[in-house]
Parts: C-alpha cells; sequence; structure tokens
C-alpha cells in the first residue's frame, strides 16, 4: 500500500469535521475519514467481489476474499490485480454492508503501521526545506520587531552586495531578499537596513498584558459592555451564590504565550505567473491557504494548486486563517513572477519571533464546599485573547470555544449545583493561534489543579474525590479511564522509594485521557519517570500508533508545564532559538506506558488529547510532595 | 572559491565560499537534503553528520574546516543500517524532520560505545531536540540496535481478543 497526498480540491477531500474544509486540524484526520475508507474499502470489495464472481461464472454470495485474495470452491483464485479491470468495469453498488466491528481483523492490531517510517529514516522524505527546482530563487525576509509595525524606509544596496543575491523587494510583511541559494539570501538579509514605522505596532511587554488581564479578572478595570464584554458558560443557580460564603479554594493562574517551536521552521515554496499559483509545501489546510492566495494573485481559489508535502511538525501552526507565511512566498513569487519558483525560508528566529502564539491566559477561581467537602458553588473567570477572532465570517460562534472548553463542558462544573463562570477576551496585538491541545492548554491544568487543592481541602484521596464527581456528573468514560490508570499505575500501593504520585484526567476533541504520573524534585526542578496513561478513543485502529501521539503528547505538553514561555519587552519577543526557549530533551523525557479502553464509539481524537494531562498530573504531585499548588506556568523560569 | 568535499565516499567538487556553513554546502549545493536545518546555532542537533567519525552540527562549522575530512551524512548509511531498521522497527518518526540527526547521533554513538547505558545514551543524545516527542522510541531503537534488552514501553492490548477471519 502506498500513500498519496491529496491535490487541493475540497468538495472532494474536504474533512467533515472541518465543515468540509480541506485540512487536518483539532484531532480530526481518522475521525473524518474513518467512515469514508470504510466505505471507500467496502464498495471496492464488493466490485472486485462482483467482477470475480462474472469471470468465473458463480454467485457473488460465493465469492470469498480474505487477505488480499479472493476465492470460490471451484477452486478459483485471484488476487486484486488480476481483475482490477473488470472491477473497474462493475457499477459501485449504492449501498454496502460494513464489518461489525467484532470481525476486525487488522484494525485495532499491531498490523496497522505508518506507513513513512523507512522515508523518514533514511533522509528521503522530502519536506518543503527540500525542495529543489530548476531556476529556484531562495528568499528571507526582514520582519519588523514589533507586531502591528510597518517599514518605513530601507536600504537594500548593501544586501545586493552579497554575492548570490538576486533583488530585494518591499512586501507587505516586511523587506524580501532573493538569492541563488539559502546563505546568501541569509547573508542578504542580514545586510539589509530598514526603518520600521511603529505607530500602529503593540508595544507592551507580556508582564503589562498579563497584568491587564488580571485587573479585568479582578474587576479592578472595566471590561467592555456588550458583544465584547463577558460572557457566560456553564452557568446555573444563583450567581451571587458563587461570590459568597467561606471558599475552600480560592486561586488564580497564570499562563504564558508559546511558541510552536516546529522543528522546521515555517516555509513555502510559491510559483506565481500572472493570475496562476502553485504552492509546494506541508500545508495544513489547503483550502485556507487556497483561499488566501487567490486573494493575491486575482484568481479563484480552486484553481490555486497545491502540492502538499510532510510538514515537520505543525502542533496547530500551520493551520493559519490568515496564512501568515503563505502569503508572504506568495507576495515575493509574484514580485519575482514569471513563473519562477520561490523558497521562502525562515530562520528558526523568524519563526520563534512571528507570532500566532498559545495566547497569554489568565484564570480565577473560587469554590465552596458541601458538607462532604464536594464542590458547592464554583466561581470561574478566564480572561484570554481570542484565537477565534481571525476566523473569516460565520466560523466563530457567540463564545470563543477555543478560549474556554475544557472549563465549559467539565464534569467538575456538571457536578456543581452553583455555577458562575465567564470569559472575556480582549483584544491585544500579538497574533494568537491554536496550539496542540488549544484550550485544554490551559483549562484541564485550572481544572486538575484545583481538584486536587479541593480533595486535599476536604481530606480525600485525589482518585476516591474524582470517582465521586464523575458518579455525580454521570461522566463513565472519565470514570473508566480513571480506574484503567489507577489500576495499572498501582494507585492504591505506595509510589516507588523517592517518587510521589499525581493524577490528571481530560477530555478533549472527543478522547478522554487519564494520566498517573511519577515526579521526583531533583534540585528543586521536577523530574518526571514513569507516567502511566489510558485512554479512551472510541474504536482503537492503530494501537501504537495511539501510543506515539500519547508519548508525543505528553512530552509536548510537560516541555511547556516545565520550560514554555514567551515573554515580550517593550513588544519585542525575547526569545530567538532553542538557547532561549527552552524545550524538552530526551533525558527529561517520561516513560509512557499507554492503555486503551475498550470501546465501540466512532474514533476520536489522539494527536491533542494526550497534551494537556500531563501538566496537571505533575503539578498535584508537586502539591502532595510540597503541599502547595503550582499557579503559573512555567514550573521553571529561564 | 573551488574547493573538494569528501562525502559519502565521494570526492566532489565545491563552488560555495569557505565561510559558508557545511549544512548549505550539503543541501543547497551538494542536494544532499537529507540533513536537516532546524536551528542554526548547534542547539538542536538536527543537521548532525559524521566528520572522520565524529559527530558534529554542520550548520555552525564553515565548509572551509573539511578538507581531507570524511564526511558522513545520512544518505551515506545506506538505508538498512542497523540503526535505520530499529527506528523503523519501532517506528520512531512522527514528523520525522529531526530524524536525520538523531540516527547521525546514535551512530557516532554505538561507533563509540557498542553497548551503551542510559548516561551515555543521554550524554550523546540530549543535544538532539525532538519536538514530537519521540524520545522513549528512540531510546528503544539505539538499545535495539546495540543488542541491548528493549523494555517495550507500550504495552498496548489489542482491542477485542482475535476473532476469527470474517466469511465473504
Amino acid at each position: 500500500m502506498r500513500v498519496e497526498q491529496a491535490p487541493a480540491i475540497a468538495n472532494v477531500y474536504g474533512n467533515a469535521n472541518m465543515g468540509g474544509t480541506q485540512g487536518t486540524g483539532g484531532s480530526s484526520a481518522i475521525a473524518n475519514s474513518w467512515e469514508q475508507l470504510r466505505r471507500a474499502g467496502a464498495t471496492a470489495r464488493a466490485m472486485f467481489v462482483q467482477a470475480a464472481a462474472g469471470k468465473w461464472n458463480v454467485p457473488a454470495g460465493e465469492v470469498r476474499l480474505a487477505n488480499g485474495v479472493l476465492t470460490h470452491a471451484s477452486g478459483q483464485q485471484a488476487h486484486f490485480g488480476e481483475l482490477l479491470e473488470d472491477a473497474a468495469k462493475v457499477t459501485p453498488p449504492d449501498q454496502v454492508t460494513l464489518k461489525d466491528p467484532k470481525t476486525f481483523t487488522l484494525i485495532g492490531t499491531d498490523r496497522v503501521r505508518r506507513k513513512d517510517s523507512v522515508a523518514k529514516s533514511t533522509g528521503a522524505a522530502r519536506y518543503t526545506q527540500d525542495v529543489r527546482l530548476p531556476n529556484m530563487l531562495v528568499a528571507m525576509v526582514a520582519h519588523p520587531p514589533k507586531f502591528g509595525a510597518k517599514v518605513k524606509s530601507f536600504d537594500g544596496s548593501a544586501a545586493k552586495n552579497v554575492p548570490g543575491v538576486v533583488e530585494v523587494y518591499q512586501i507587505p510583511s516586511g523587506v524580501a531578499v532573493v538569492a541563488n541559494d539559502t546563505w546568501a539570501a541569509r547573508q542578504g538579509r542580514d545586510a539589509l537596513k530598514v526603518t520600521w514605522d511603529e505607530s500602529g505596532a503593540e508595544t507592551r511587554g507580556s508582564a503589562a498584558i498579563l497584568a491587564s488581564f488580571k485587573d479585568l479578572a479582578a474587576g479592578k478595570s472595566a471590561a467592555p459592555e456588550g458583544k465584547n464584554g463577558w460572557k457566560g458558560f456553564d452557568s446555573k443557580g444563583e450567581a451571587a451564590r458563587a461570590a459568597g460564603g467561606t471558599a475552600a479554594v480560592e486561586v488564580a493562574y497564570d499562563f504564558p504565550y508559546l511558541a510552536h517551536a516546529t522543528m522546521e521552521p515555517m516555509n513555502c515554496v510559491a510559483v506565481v505567473k500572472g493570475n496562476s499559483a502553485q504552492l509546494i509545501f506541508g500545508s495544513q489546510t489547503q483550502t485556507l491557504d487556497q483561499l488566501n492566495t487567490a486573494r493575491i494573485v486575482g484568481n479563484l481559489p480552486g484553481a490555486i494548486q497545491i502540492e502538499t508535502l510532510p510538514a515537520g511538525g505543525s502542533f496547530g501552526r500551520r493551520a493559519n486563517f490568515q496564512s501568515d507565511y503563505v502569503v508572504e512566498c506568495v507576495q515575493i513569487a509574484k514580485k519575482v513572477g514569471g513563473g519562477r519558483p520561490v523558497k521562502l525560508v525562515w530562520t528558526r528566529e523568524d519563526d520563534m519571533r512571528a507570532g500566532y502564539y498559545r495566547p497569554i491566559v489568565h484564570h480565577t477561581v473560587r469554590v465552596t464546599t458541601d458538607a462532604e467537602g464536594y464542590p458547592a458553588t464554583w466561581r470561574h473567570r478566564i480572561v484570554t485573547q481570542s484565537i477565534m477572532k481571525g476566523a473569516p465570517p460565520g466560523m466563530s460562534g457567540d463564545i470563543d470555544f477555543t478560549a474556554a472548553e475544557g472549563a465549559l463542558g467539565s464534569p467538575y462544573l456538571k457536578a456543581t449545583p452553583v455555577v458562575d463562570a465567564q470569559l472575556l477576551t480582549p483584544d491585544v496585538g500579538v497574533p494568537v493561534l491554536w496550539w496542540r491541545s488549544v484550550g485544554a492548554t490551559h483549562t484541564a491544568y485550572v481544572m486538575e489543579h484545583t481538584i486536587d487543592q479541593l480533595a486535599r481541602a476536604a481530606g480525600k484521596d485525589p482518585v476516591e474525590y474524582r470517582r465521586a464527581l464523575y458518579v455525580k456528573a454521570g461522566a463513565n468514560r472519565h470514570l473508566a479511564v480513571l480506574n484503567t490508570a489507577a489500576e495499572k499505575a498501582g494507585w492504591a500501593t505506595p509510589a516507588p522509594a523517592g517518587w510521589t504520585r499525581g493524577v490528571a484526567v481530560h477530555e478533549s476533541f472527543g478522547s478522554v485521557v487519564a494520566q498517573i504520573a511519577e515526579v521526583q524534585l531533583e534540585n528543586g526542578v521536577p523530574k518526571v519517570g514513569r507516567v502511566v496513561t489510558a485512554i479512551d478513543c472510541g474504536v482503537a485502529i492503530s494501537p501504537d500508533q495511539i501510543a506515539a501521539q500519547m508519548e508525543g503528547g505528553t512530552c509536548y505538553g510537560l516541555s511547556a508545564a516545565l520550560f514554555g514561555e514567551i515573554t515580550l519587552t517593550d513588544g519585542v519577543v525575547d526569545q530567538g532559538n532553542f538557547d532561549t526557549y527552552r524545550v524538552l530533551r530526551n533525558s527529561e523525557a517520561p516513560r509512557v506506558e499507554t492503555y486503551i479502553v475498550p470501546s465501540a464509539n466512532p474514533p476520536s481524537g489522539v494527536g491533542e488529547p494526550g497534551t494537556p494531562v500531563i501538566g496537571p498530573a505533575v503539578a498535584n504531585a508537586l502539591l502532595a510532595i510540597n503541599g502547595q499548588p503550582v499557579l503559573s506556568q512555567p514550573f521553571v523560569k529561564a | 572559491m573551488a574547493s573538494t568535499l569528501d562525502v559519502n565516499g565521494r570526492v566532489l567538487n565545491v563552488n560555495a565560499g569557505p565561510d559558508t556553513p557545511l549544512l548549505w554546502v550539503l543541501r543547497d549545493e551538494l542536494g544532499l537534503t537529507g540533513t536537516k536545518y532546524g536551528c542554526g546555532i548547534a542547539q538542536c542537533g538536527a543537521c548532525t553528520v559524521l566528520a572522520d567519525g565524529q559527530p558534529i552540527r554542520s550548520c555552525s562549522a564553515p565548509v572551509s574546516a573539511f578538507t581531507g575530512v570524511k564526511i558522513t551524512t545520512i544518505e551515506g548509511l545506506g538505508g538498512d543500517h542497523p540503526l535505520q531498521q530499529a527506528w523503523v522497527k519501532h517506528d520512531v518518526p512522527q514528523c520525522g524532520y529531526c530524524q536525520s540527526g538523531q540516527i547521525m547521533g546514535a551512530v557516532a554513538l554505538l561507533n563509540q560505545t557498542p553497548k551503551p547505558d542510559d548516561a551515555a545514551i543521554t550524554a550523546a543524545m540530549d543535544g538532539h531536540i525532538c519536538r514530537c516527542g519521540a524520545y522513549q522510541r528512540i531510546r528503544a531503537a539505539i538499545k535495539e540496535a546495540a543488542g541491548m534488552p528493549v523494555v517495550t514501553t507500550a504495552p498496548v492490548p489489542p482491542l477485542a481478543p482475535a476473532v476469527p477471519a470474517p466469511k465473504a
């Protein structure tokens, strides 16, 4: 079997979980294609059977098909290839019968393997960075140091003197240098002298932005009224009661900007000739990239061709309403014109300073409890930038779901009689975007760490405390993954000497994940050892790849919880590379064990749900060690 | 400036300036794109190649430093190196972008230390960032290639008990 990337044709390849947009995101790839591919497979099967029946002159009901071979009791047999021409002439049946999951022989077994391991272990896999075309130019761009600044003037003469530099262009996002190769483009870009107009720029630092969020949450500064004001979610009962009584837990949490920091910095290849444009790159959302490209070259979106390549990581970064780096590449290719290919290359620093971060988030939580120690009232405020604000009209709802999801819909709020939960999304001039697991990156932490503080205040075991709340909320899937993780981790028995366990459970993208992490402090820095993970993701198609996503998602979430932080000083991003933006390394990676809870539900996400649980699991272990909650990320400050 | 470079057993002519990082000569001039750009400051390991058997970060070393040095890139391993086989067996890659560098780092490690303990693996591999977090499989694949016991890290139970093949 061979895997080929589809061309960009939304009405054929649209993602039903993304409103028909062609692309992948929200951990929807399997959820979307599961039934489509089953139907396609069943249809092809019926056509092969019909072809064999016709050729052998036997009833179709007597043809058997297993392991790629069609057989008949008469001794006739054929492989697919031998029947391909005949099968192609069979009219596809209108209706097909899908297999009963009880009869699956491949799905859910270790025979379902990824197909690209060889190409990615030999250097043969072709990423955007590796595209080489005849006559191709390489472009680098000088971007303004502050978000929202523009080019005032520039001097490209020194850049043009660099051997290999071909031309210098002003484009809307900065000044571009095009050259015959990457190193010449880099040297040319570094030789540019640009003066920036910062009159429209965001000039605040990240500390000032967070402080403004805190003031809004505390009511020290007034929020706008109306559609840009506070919006309630999951609220019930008499709101005033949630502000009264004696709080069992009253805390505030802060989360920083996070860069996706994919291993392959953003890049794109564009070929523009007149109104036609072809893109070759690791597109995550072809339909958006077509729309944004079409506006620049003056063509219909469907006329924009995209050859999709594997991406060296995305984590949400390449699914962008503005198609930022794609648009930049197309702008340059349009200046170059004549159908000459242009490869836009961003350095690590360009990538890290280009924004589209997980936004700064501030939560305040105040919970009172009943006589048993369970939540009686829950007051919750979230202040963060809206990700969906950048969406095309019609795509965003009344409340920005991406900012509240995970608090919104939480079984803990369901189990609480009085809830006053509200979201505010003030504007900030720093571009923000979804970052692997999106809202759950902060809501899972806030809900799960708050629950452990409540359990502690009630003098109850955190696993028992959760069980009681899941029963109250009817959250059976949460209960099942929690029980599996607790059993496999040996929660009822003491942790290995020197280690302390922490637990967390969270539902995101249709899947529920429970983790129990074993943690110790080494010179004040948390070290995470064994992490037992239980997931309910519906029907498990490739258990080993589910495990791989749990392992990787855990590392991605732990990297952020321990080290991840983008800061700005007077509007300028302080970090630029991995020396200042610390990420998790091999020796810091936990040993993740994955257990899949059997389910007959349709498959749900696995790419993201493993990411948001580890942070609170570790924080809950730290709470058990120190008796103190951890109220801001990252845990380890630079 | 014309000079020569010994890459994967072939002596090749190179026109890049002497200060050009080896990475860009390999990728742009010689077309050996298996070696990746990740950070440009020797922090992530994606650009790792072997120079006379030693792992070096090709993004931060000028090509002029490699006169008379035998360079080995991922393409020079041939595709069936025991580490590459182990990488495939464990399905290590996710996005895969860092894996050429990871494998070259592991090749250097096993050349030096055929049976590396965890500390030796850390010393060799902590300079290699993987944002997909394939770290525990990287560790397992190195042990596999070294012929050491591999603790399976994902004891995933099958979805349901094995059932007979369906009747057509």
